[in-house]
């Protein structure tokens, strides 16, 4: 008996003597927090675009020796957070890392929800918040509420009329006809999307011979291809989640689904994408796209040399161009100090992997709405604010 | 009221009067933790005065918690903020009297099954509306609401919880309660209508669940499904009331306090382990502290023999109960 309370008595201690351990820090480095979830519903997405995004920011930066402030260099320290998907827990991470640890630097958290969650505390404490994965219709509203705020994503509207736009240019080139039957999930972004398309598609010219809604997490999806296939569509359009994404494609294959043009919203741009399908991959359209050049394929090459996992082509070069930004900034600044690093970016444009960006305005000037995969690539085809994109090819088979 | 009572009163109102003055003292770290410890106060104790006595686990927290968010949020345009604070309270209530009706005569294992499907298919159902009605998945409550705000009107709800709580053990409903926990069939050859006084219970609980999520809302900004209806905010409140013990009414602050702090401790030092971390302390206390705090410190003053010699008693028992 006296034995087992000494056993608890000593793990106590144990506990208690690593506890002291997490105090002790080095002067000579730059504390940078990452809040995100490591666990919970969000933990998947965060796993691909979220993560390693930052690690391989950090490690580039300390291979180089640091980050170039005026008291010299200094390496930086990423300590990550998991806010296990719940905004209460993201509240308090924020707020205990400003008001408490007073660390040097928070980086956005992850999701839109928990963006805007700990929007306020942002602003309390002075650090921008240069929210890489956020996506809203509300810009003007949220930013001019918080001026530290910056989104960076295009708004969830400009994605449907983007893919909308890409099909209205090839009917117009005469290239596919003017059916389209339209899927989607019946969850957020599934909804939002379908219910700005509707308008749309019958505004550019297109008759939407089949229009079907099917729930989250199903698993069979041969009733929708068939009935959709049915339609004899010229063009499908699926306002798709990552799963849905790949059960869609895959039945889309087996019923041989022989449209002109194939969408489907979110996860085409995944590399798991490229890697599940292959050659069938091939031209097939999808939410994001990145535009193809010497800087970007080095990117993809560092990404997976450093973090041991494939870049996507949607969310992971915009993180990483907007670490760029930082980066550019707290060495501009030439310190930590976030109020000044949030007026220069407020000034300032920045060169990065994707070109030169502009987001005085809190929110960016350009991004990329539609890729295709093009001979292993994910191609742009459409976007916002560029002058020119990768021409579109038609889907020829699976 | 018989002098212990007037001590208890006197007592609580003190403690009270105290933890009110926490947004004067610290307006950002400490106040957030206090947000989190009155929110879950809330949760953990209305939790308590259905699930305590009956022995009826519920995990459906976060679907009543969900609907207040969402009431909030969807209708802030229409109606002002406190008028829809109280309709959350009363749709909550109305919610938990059909749910109540039609499921509190199943036990056992079958009621907690369906109150964890319950989020989920509350979850369904507004994605469904949202649908069917075209509007977006996210729907934003851009209202001021300051810590210091947020944090008295949870203090005051917990107030209430505590005083209805008081009311419910003194009448004759929170007799029924008890003798239902105890043999539900006993109670009802007593003739005690066990559906009606569980219906009643289910509901006052899940009404403060409702209010809660309707005042937190402003405080998270931006609602959707997946964030409104966690199934983790069920299973953290089971835990916590768990851990402070459900056999009386200021039990599950006992669990709410250490919890949240043991939580904040090991997440701030261990970024990496959280999880792993959390699982390990919570298997401590269950082969330690089995009967929750308050099982430890009742039997300290009853045996007068100190911390270590509790956690001895309560090895003993647990040892002798495995013989």
């Amino acid at each position: 008996m006296q034995k087992r309370v000494l056993l608890t008595f000593t793990a106590a201690a144990a506990v208690a003597g690593l506890l002291g351990l997490g105090a002790a820090n080095a002067q000579d480095t730059v504390k940078i927090s990452v809040v995100g979830p490591r666990t919970g519903v969000m933990a998947s997405g965060a796993a691909v675009t979220h993560w390693p995004g930052f690690k391989l920011w950090a490690h580039e930066i300390n291979a180089r020796g640091g980050l170039k402030l005026k008291a010299g260099q200094k390496k930086v320290e990423l300590i990550e957070y998991d806010d296990r998907s719940m905004p209460g827990e993201t509240i308090k991470a924020v707020e205990r890392l400003a008001a408490q640890d007073k660390v040097d630097f928070i980086m956005p958290v992850y999701g839109t929800g928990y963006n805007l969650a700990v929007a306020p505390i942002f602003a309390k404490y002075g650090y921008p918040q240069v929210t890489q994965a956020a996506v809203t219709d509300q810009i003007d509203a949220l930013t001019k509420r918080y001026p530290t705020l910056f989104f960076v994503q295009g708004s969830t509207t400009s994605f449907a009329t983007s893919a909308i736009n890409v099909l209205k240019n090839l009917k117009d080139e005469g290239k596919i006809g003017n059916r389209v039957a339209v899927v989607n999930v019946a969850d957020a972004f599934g909804i939002e999307l379908a219910n700005a398309g509707r308008p749309l598609f019958k505004q550019a010219g297109f008759e939407i011979v089949y229009d079907k809604s099917y729930p989250l997490g199903t698993q069979d999806y041969a009733p929708v291809i068939k009935a959709a296939k049915a339609a004899n569509p010229d063009a499908f359009v699926a306002w798709s989640y990552p799963p849905d994404t790949f059960g869609l494609l895959e039945q889309a294959k087996i019923e041989g689904l022989n449209v002109k043009a194939y969408y489907s919203a979110v996860a085409v741009a995944f590399p798991a994408f490229l890697g599940k399908y292959g050659k069938a991959a091939e031209n097939v359209l999808g939410a994001g796209g990145i535009q193809d050049s010497p800087a970007i394929r080095d990117y993809y090459k560092r990404h997976k040399e450093v973090t041991g996992v494939d870049a996507d082509y949607w969310g992971s070069p915009i993180y990483y161009s907007f670490l760029q930004v930082l980066q550019q900034a707290f060495e501009g600044v030439g310190s930590m100090d976030r109020k000044a690093i949030t007026a220069y970016l407020k000034k300032n444009k920045f060169k990065t992997i994707i070109g030169e960006i502009d987001i005085r305005n809190q929110r960016l000037d350009k991004y990329w709405t539609v890729g295709q995969w093009q001979d292993g690539f994910f191609h742009a085809v459409a976007g916002v604010g560029f002058s020119e994109y990768k021409p579109v090819k038609l889907k020829t088979g699976w | 009221m018989t002098g212990g009572e007037k001590r208890n009163l006197i007592i609580s109102v003190l403690v009270f009067l105290v933890a009110a003055l926490l947004p004067l003292v610290n307006n950002g770290y400490w106040l957030s933790i206090g947000v989190s410890v009155a929110m879950y106060t809330v949760l953990a104790t209305s939790w308590t005065l259905f699930s305590g006595p009956t022995n009826y686990i519920a995990l459906s927290t976060a679907a009543f918690f969900g609907i207040g968010m969402y009431i909030v949020a969807a209708f802030l345009d229409w109606a002002p903020y406190p008028v829809l604070v109280l309709i959350a309270g009363i749709v909550g209530a109305l919610f938990a009297a059909v749910i109540g009706l039609a499921t509190l005569r199943i036990a056992g294992v079958y009621f907690v099954i369906f109150t964890l499907g319950l989020a989920e298919l509350v979850r369904q159902i507004v994605a469904w509306m949202q649908h069917v009605m075209g509007t977006s998945s996210g729907l934003y409550v851009l209202i001021s609401m300051t810590d210091p705000i947020l944090y008295w009107l949870l203090l005051g709800l917990s107030a209430i919880v505590f005083l209805v709580g008081w009311w419910i053990g003194r009448s004759r409903l929170g007799f029924a309660l008890r003798i239902i926990g105890n043999d539900e069939v006993v109670a009802e050859h007593s003739g005690i209508s066990t559906a009606r006084a569980k219906v009643v219970l289910f509901i006052i609980s899940s009404a403060f669940a409702s209010l809660t999520g309707a005042l937190v809302a402003p405080r998270w900004s931006y609602v959707e499904p997946t964030i409104a209806f966690s199934p983790f905010l069920s299973f953290q409140v089971v835990i916590m009331a768990l851990l402070g013990g459900v056999h009386r009414l200021w039990g599950p602050l006992l669990g709410v306090i250490p919890f949240t702090l043991l939580w904040e401790l090991i997440s701030a030092n261990f970024p990496a382990q959280t999880t792993l971390l959390l699982g390990v302390a919570f298997l401590l206390i269950v082969y330690f502290i089995p009967h929750g705090v308050i099982g430890l410190i009742e039997d300290m003053i009853r045996h007068r023999h100190g911390m270590l010699g509790s956690v001895v008693s309560t090895l003993q028992r647990w040892k002798s109960g495995n013989a």
